[in-house]
């Protein structure tokens, strides 16, 4: 790896500056994991009953994303391809891991609520995909800017999806001791909590995010 | 917990508690190929098959080996291992012995490993500590649930291919929105048998 002197670890020319930023902005927004690419729903609808649950499993994917990007990447030249999906696995399982035994010993009824979702972190597509496509091909440090970013681009939809969820499923959003009700006049609809209105809330988010993006497509038509 | 029978778990797993409307498991795969009634059928077998015989083989591994060996935490690596060599194992057997069901069959066993629902079901069996049995009852409604949930809705995608989608709503938001009608109509099931 040649260093350059504006950027120690990155290598290929002032990476952290102009490509750390556009990886950035790439995973957040223009093909944010979630609402764009549609990848790692399962969970993202599963446990966003609650804001703080969301917060959490946005967290946890965080930082399996930073952790399995960093070492996928570090090891790019060493891992044979044949076998590269098997190595990506069990680096990625390692960090879920790693999250779930902390979640059990220091918030154990959070890690109740979340039940098998954490573990589930292995299978999301999300951190596979980010492994696959972009930490294989690029160095450490803008490999870490990529796993941020895509942790933050699911970790932002799925907040507003629980805030939602909560909010009008039990009429009032509760974190850190802090709580927002809607008062007498809202009757909580149940539904929201359940299922059918993860569904619904996260069909209907998409479609928003579509207008926002897709404003010219549409104008062209 | 013990005492419920293999059935009961198995049509509360089909009906009430459905592993993709009520526990969204296996999403990815479900949005990607359920335009198609076939295609979704073929997958769902497969899946149904797998889950099945992964659960079973999961939990003597987590029960025999894990447990003992005080190794719990390994389960999510083990588990995964497990998958992906069974997968791989199917898939040899089947090309060998039947061509037939290879080809049927054959495309969607990859797309398998790293399908959220089968996992997802191994974790679920450690966690709500089911017997053997009940297991391979679980293993295999949850899979059979699977399979009606996504030709269901692939059946109502292809519908909607003739449609009038209001334009921002094409795509996955629209199969949002059906999935959430037909897990509203699954929500008609609660109380018929309960598991928790």
């Amino acid at each position: 790896m040649s260093n350059n002197s504006s950027c120690m670890t990155c290598g290929s020319g002032g990476l952290c500056g102009g490509k750390g930023l556009v990886t950035l902005k790439e995973g957040v927004w223009t093909s944010n994991p979630l609402a764009i690419q549609v990848l790692g729903i399962c969970s993202a609808l599963a446990v966003t009953n609650k804001l703080s649950n969301s917060l959490v499993m946005g967290a946890a994917l965080l930082f399996v994303c930073v952790g399995s990007n960093l070492f996928v990447s570090l090891l790019r030249k060493h891992i044979p391809h044949r076998i590269r999906m098997i190595v990506e696995v069990a680096i990625i399982a390692t960090f879920v891991i790693l999250f779930n035994e902390f979640l059990k010993a220091y918030y154990w009824e959070m890690s109740k609520q979340l039940g098998p979702y954490v573990g589930l972190i292995i299978t999301n597509c999300i951190v596979m995909g980010r492994a696959e496509a972009f930490a294989l091909q690029n160095p450490p440090l803008v490999s870490i800017v990529d796993g941020v970013a895509n942790g933050i681009g699911y970790g932002v939809p799925l907040a507003i999806i629980g805030f939602l969820r909560e909010l009008f499923g039990a009429g009032q959003v509760a974190l850190f001791g802090w709580t927002l009700e809607l008062g007498s006049w809202y009757t909580p609809n149940q539904l929201m909590v359940l299922a059918p209105g993860a569904f619904f809330v996260f069909g209907v988010l998409i479609a928003i995010f579509n207008v926002l993006k897709g404003d010219d497509t549409e104008e062209g038509n | 917990m013990s005492d419920t029978s293999a059935m009961v778990i198995l049509i509360a797993a089909v009906f009430t508690n459905n592993i993709l409307l009520s526990n969204f498991l296996g999403m990815c795969s479900f949005i990607a190929c359920s335009g198609q009634v076939e295609t979704a059928l073929g997958l769902g077998t497969a899946v149904t098959f797998v889950m099945t015989l992964t659960a079973m083989i999961n939990y003597a591994i987590y029960h025999f080996v894990l447990a003992p060996l005080q190794l719990g935490h390994l389960q999510f690596i083990v588990f995964i291992a497990v998958i992906a060599a069974f997968v791989q194992l199917v898939e040899m057997i089947v090309e060998r012995f039947s061509p037939k069901l290879y080809f049927a069959l054959g495309i969607f066993l990859p797309l398998i490993t790293v399908n959220c629902a089968i996992l997802g079901a191994s974790i679920f069996v450690i966690i709500r500590e089911y017997t053997f049995v009940q297991t391979v009852g679980f293993g295999f409604g949850a899979g059979l649930g699977w399979l009606v949930a996504i030709v269901l809705i692939a059946g109502l995608q292809q519908k909607m291919r003739y449609s009038d989608v209001p334009k921002p709503f094409v795509g996955v938001p629209v199969a949002m929105i059906i999935t959430c009608v037909m897990a509203m109509a699954f929500m008609g099931f609660a109380g018929m048998v309960t598991i928790q």
